[in-house]
This record gives structure tokens, sequence and C-alpha cells, in this order.
């Protein structure tokens, strides 16, 4: 339902921008499907705005898709080039702070010491039921 | 010597020619000193502000510089002046004008990382190796343009538009297209800067400043540099703090530092590095400030030459560059020899799987909320992030977060983001193994070749080109280099005598101080 709301939130709110149709990059490793441009857009919110767009995430893909090639059995995964080391940790005491209305400053819509959302409990009536982005 | 807590990475910048038959228009040994100059009076910060002000108004056709902060610079010039007459000046810092990369936080001064994100963006605070070079009496002349959100490697695609490589303009590269015969407008053919720290290797460049911070990923500070004839240096991870500098990849990330001589690099890197208990992922050995000791002899010395990294796309200027390098050590004594890293053609497919993935989770703080863009349309939550960052990012920077959720969508994240770092630890280990076989230091090309015209470099997208340029930089991102390298980048910089670039009309009214000379370095010398 939320996934659902949210990709037709991303088309309610797209601007005179049209909605594009897909078809499978024929170069593509055809795995990004439509239903997989979906999953993506609704976890990274931004759209892929042209077909362009899919067939350059299924080259990144192909690309990736070397490291197949390398053989990494026993291998640990490194996070970071300083595993060695102990991550600073500081003592847990107020050095600084009591600046509210400085960051308040910073963002569009504030009321009094709040930051305003809007709702995010909206439930979507299904304004649109054309799936505007359609992968054969 | 260095001492042994300074860890740091230098690529040397392979420039268009070494001039071994050229006299340059420039003697290392009698480098005028600014920083000297303003000890003893012979110029003062404010007209030293003022005049490198100048230069950037003359040069604003290169587009290396997104804001310029003119009221600030003087009146920090103003300061500095009052702290040299009575004479108790800060440092060698003191009174110098620098420009900063615009993703790092300025407190008041705008910051975009040119992205429509975060236009109109103004930090309450500055990140911490700006403040660093502020305590120390620095002026902030301006921040400098970049790709957007650090992200490409041509300062191309920013919305402020691309930056121009000075040597576009200067008197050597229009002679050399005068024997090409080309007889295009000047203007059409310009060159890239390499990105993305290209701003600020415009700045440094085009003499508007004396040292500029970048940041450093992949080569974003590195390959800028050898494309605008600079030194660029990236420190080692953790030796310099990342406060403040709007992340791209926390595991890679490095403030860069560009100079017009590897010296200043040195100087600026001393005032920098250190632990920060804002970052914990700085190291907490303590770190002194330093000289660099002018090596004589380099005889004890084992350079090491990567074999992986003789491509076929290496330009055969850029490949008989390197060689002449190397003979060049080994003629004055230095063990040249041949070192493999074996993993060398998977460490750019592994940065991009790494890249991509923590890119996607450090841009999701971009929802419009608290700071930043904001769309217009206020029906849900969800719909007003997803608008608002349709509108603040540009094609790049979705392509990266979409690409980066498919690597960390559950059934995909063993299969490449783990098996990535996997691949991270072969190509991290690749170097130290190198190291511990005696070799004391790489030398390598910065860039397959050199900075090639706008129009050609726009061909390909950013992606591709990033895959592509990247590809000698970004394997050290992802491991520690722990060699003492600035002494030996500077001798081979005293060996080599890197032209300087004549911007000749810009040059003359400008800098006309020194009968015969012109301003260069921050040193002590």
């Amino acid at each position: 339902m939320w996934a659902r709301a949210v990709h037709l939130g991303l088309r309610a709110a797209a601007r005179g921008r049209r909605g594009f149709t897909s078809k499978a990059d024929p170069q593509g490793s055809g795995r990004v499907t439509g239903e997989l441009i979906q999953h993506l857009e609704r976890l990274s919110l931004v759209d892929f705005g042209s077909q362009e767009a899919v067939a350059r995430l299924e080259k990144a893909i192909a690309f990736a898709d070397r490291l197949r090639a390398v053989n990494t059995d026993g291998v640990e995964p490194m996070e970071s080039v300083l595993e060695d080391r102990c991550l600073y940790l500081r003592s847990d005491n107020v050095v600084e702070g009591s600046c509210a209305e400085e960051l308040l400053q910073n963002s569009h819509r504030v009321v009094e010491e709040y930051f305003v959302a809007p709702p995010g409990n909206i439930s979507w009536s299904k304004l649109d039921e054309k799936q505007p982005f359609s992968h054969r | 010597m260095l001492g042994r807590t300074l860890r740091e990475t230098l690529r040397i910048n392979m420039k268009k020619e070494i001039p071994a038959l050229m006299k340059p228009t420039f003697v290392w040994g009698r480098r005028h000193s600014v920083s000297v100059a303003l000890k003893q009076g012979q110029i003062t910060p404010t007209e030293l502000c003022q005049r490198c002000l100048s230069l950037i108004k003359k040069t604003k056709f290169l587009n290396a510089y997104i804001t310029v902060s003119e009221e600030v610079a003087l009146k920090q010039a103003e300061e500095s002046e009052k702290r040299y007459k009575k004479g108790h000046s800060l440092g060698d810092l003191d009174g110098i004008p620098i420009a900063v990369k615009d993703n790092f936080s300025t407190s008041g001064i705008e910051t975009t990382c040119a992205s429509n994100m975060l236009k109109g963006y103004v930090p309450p605070y500055n990140a911490t190796v700006v403040q660093k070079l502020l305590d120390q009496g620095a002026l902030l002349m301006g921040k400098t343009n970049l790709d957007e959100f650090a992200m490409g490697s041509g300062s191309t695609d920013g919305i402020f538009g691309p930056v121009k490589n000075p040597w576009s303009y200067s008197k050597q590269y229009r002679e050399k297209r005068k024997q090409n015969s080309h007889s295009e407008n000047e203007d059409s053919n310009w060159l890239i800067t390499g990105g993305s720290s290209g701003g600020s290797a415009a700045a440094v460049s085009a003499f508007t400043c004396f040292a500029a911070l970048g940041s450093d990923t992949g080569g974003s500070t590195r390959n800028p540099a050898a494309h605008c004839g600079v030194v660029g240096l990236k420190p080692s991870y953790g030796l310099v703090s990342r406060h403040g500098l709007i992340p791209l990849v926390n595991s890679m990330d490095v403030p860069g530092i560009l100079t017009r001589c590897v010296d200043d690099a040195a100087t600026v890197l001393g005032v920098l590095a250190g632990h920060d208990p804002k970052d914990s992922t700085t190291i907490q050995d303590p770190v002194k400030p330093f000289t660099l000791p002018s090596l004589t002899d380099v005889s004890k010395l084992c350079i090491g030459i990567p074999k992986e990294y003789l491509t076929p796309e290496l330009s055969s200027e850029v490949q008989s560059l390197w060689s002449k390098a190397a003979n060049l050590f080994e003629s004055e004594g230095a063990k040249v020899t041949e070192v493999s890293l074996p993993h060398t053609s998977y460490s750019i497919v592994c940065y991009h799987v790494l890249c991509t993935s923590e890119v996607a989770s450090n841009m999701a703080r971009f929802d419009g909320l608290e700071y930043g863009h904001r769309c217009d349309s206020d029906v849900s939550t969800e719909a007003m992030y997803a608008a608002t960052r349709r509108e603040g990012f540009n094609d790049v920077v979705r392509g990266r977060i979409l690409s980066g959720n498919f690597f960390l969508l559950k059934e995909n994240y063993e299969n490449y983001f783990v098996k990535a770092q996997k691949v991270r630890r072969l190509i991290a280990n690749d170097f130290v193994n190198v190291f511990n076989s005696g070799v004391d230091v790489l030398l390598t090309p910065t860039t397959l070749s050199e900075a090639v015209p706008y129009t050609e470099f726009i061909k390909e997208d950013n992606r591709t080109r990033s895959a592509q340029d990247d590809i000698f930089t970004q394997a050290v991102n992802m491991a520690v280099c722990d060699q003492q390298l600035l002494t030996v980048a500077k001798w081979f910089e005293k060996q080599v005598q890197f032209p300087v670039i004549q911007l000749q009309e810009l040059m003359d009214d400008c800098l006309s101080v020194f009968e015969n000379e012109k301003l260069a370095s921050v040193s002590l010398k």
C-alpha cells in the first residue's frame, strides 16, 4: 500500500513531466524489470526519469558483475582501512549545542521550534490506475 | 624526515612536457616566497588579497569560483595586517589567500556542492579543515566549483557549469595548437580541468590563491591537479578530519590539498593533519608540524613501477613521461623495480560498487525538511521527499543512488556489496605486499592522457568517464600507503622543474610587485 502510494505520489508530483514507457534495453542484462524499477525508486525516493537512466543502471550492473571473476574464498570483507584501530569515543559530556535557532533558519518550513513535514500517514486513493512505467 | 605517524600518498603529476630542454621561466632555487615577503613587509595581506581578488575577476571565464567571499577575505586581510604590524603573525599561512571546494561547510558562506539541493544553503559552522586554516590566518577567497556532490572526473556536471582549464589560455598551449594549425576559435576548444575538484585546481593554477582545499574519494584532487599542472595531495585516510566535508563515501573520502609546489602542500598538511574529536575516524596518533627536508641522495630509495598500470588506454605521451620519470630516479642512483598489484583491474569495479552503495546511504539525508531545497508539494511526506530529490539532484547523483540501492538489496548484498568489500581487502593487501617487499614509493601516472577538450569529454557519460579516468587513482583510496612520499616528491619536483603556466596578460599588471619574479609559493625558504 505504502509502496504504491509512494509510487503514485511520485507520479502525481511530477509537474508536467511525462511518464515514460520503458522497454528492456536490448543490450542490457535484462535484470532491470519494471518491478525492480518501482522497488528501487521507492527505496531511493528518486525516480529514474528516463529510459537512458535505466540503461545506465543496466550498464552499471554489468560492470559490477566483473567482480565475480575474483576468487574471494576465505577473504574477510574490509569495511575500513583503519580496521586495526579502535574508533575514538569521547566522553559523554555536552560541549556544544543550544543552537536551535540557527538550525531552524535553514529550513523552508518551520513553526515555532518545529520542522514542518507533510502528513506521513496519508492514505492514497487510487488516483491513477494506469501504470506509467511498464516493462515488457 | 617526516614522523612515522604521517601517512600520505602523492601521485606525481605528469605534465604535458617535462622541460628537459626548455628553460623554465622560474628558477625554483630563487623562488620568491610570499610568506617571507609578508613578514618583511614587502607586501601587505590587504594588497595580496586585492591582487588575488582582481585576478579572480579577470579569470572569471574559467568559472573556477562559485562564491567569491570578497568582504570576508578583505576583513581577514585587515586582521592579518594588524598582526604583522605587531610582529605577531600566526604562522606561514597568515595572510595567505586560499580557496575551498564548495563541498566543505563554511559558516555564513553559501555551500552548494554545485547542486540545486543545496543552493542557498548557508551552514552555521565551519568544517574542521576550514577552521584550522582560518585559525592560521589564511584568507578565504571563495568557494570553488566542482562536479555536483563531487561525483565526476571533469568538473563539468555541476549546476554552475563546467570549469575551464587555465592551461587552455596559456601561451604554451596556444603555441602548441598553432603548430597543429587549428583554425577554430580559441575558446571553443577549451580543455577540462578534470575533477571533481576542478575549481580548486584551476584557482591555484591561475594564481588566484596559493592553496586550495579539494576532496578526494577516487582521485578527485589528484586528477584535476594533474590536468591543471599543480600539486595534488591526498593524505591517507584518517589523517585529516572530514568533519564538515559533505560526505560522499565515508570510508574513502579525504580532504585534499592543492598547491603550486610540494613544500606548500607539506605546510598545509602540517596545519590540517591531526586528530579531531568531531571526526571519530581520525587517527589519534600525535601529529607534529614538520618541514620537508631537502633530499640530495636518492640512492637508498626503491621506486616501484606497478606493471598493471601499463594499460592499453594509456596515452603514449603519458607513458613516455612515466618512463622519463623512472629513468630520472634511476640515473640518480635510486633502485627502480617493476612490481605487481595483481588486482588492479578489479579495483575500479570494486570502487564503483562501494562508492555507489555508500552514496545511496549518504544522499538519504537530503529530504528537504531541515535544510536544502524543498519542493512545493505538501501532499504527503514521501511525495515531498521524492519530488524534492528529483528537483534537487542531477542525473548523475540520482543514477548513483539507484545503482547503490541495487547493490544493497537483500538479494544482491552478498554478491555485490560484501563481495566488493572482500575485493577491497585483496587490493589493500596488494599494496601491503609491495611495500613489505622493500619498495618505498610507487611511481604511476595519475591520468590516462592529458586534459582533453570539453567537447571531447562530454561524448561519454559521467559514469563511463569516471570509470575510465579514476583508473589509476582510486585503488589507493581503498588502501593505506604508509610511505614518506612528500620528501621524494619534493626532490622530483626540483629535478624536473615543471614549467609555470604563462598567462601573460593576466599576470603583468597584477603581479608586478616583484621585478622578474612571480609569486608562487608560501614556503619558508
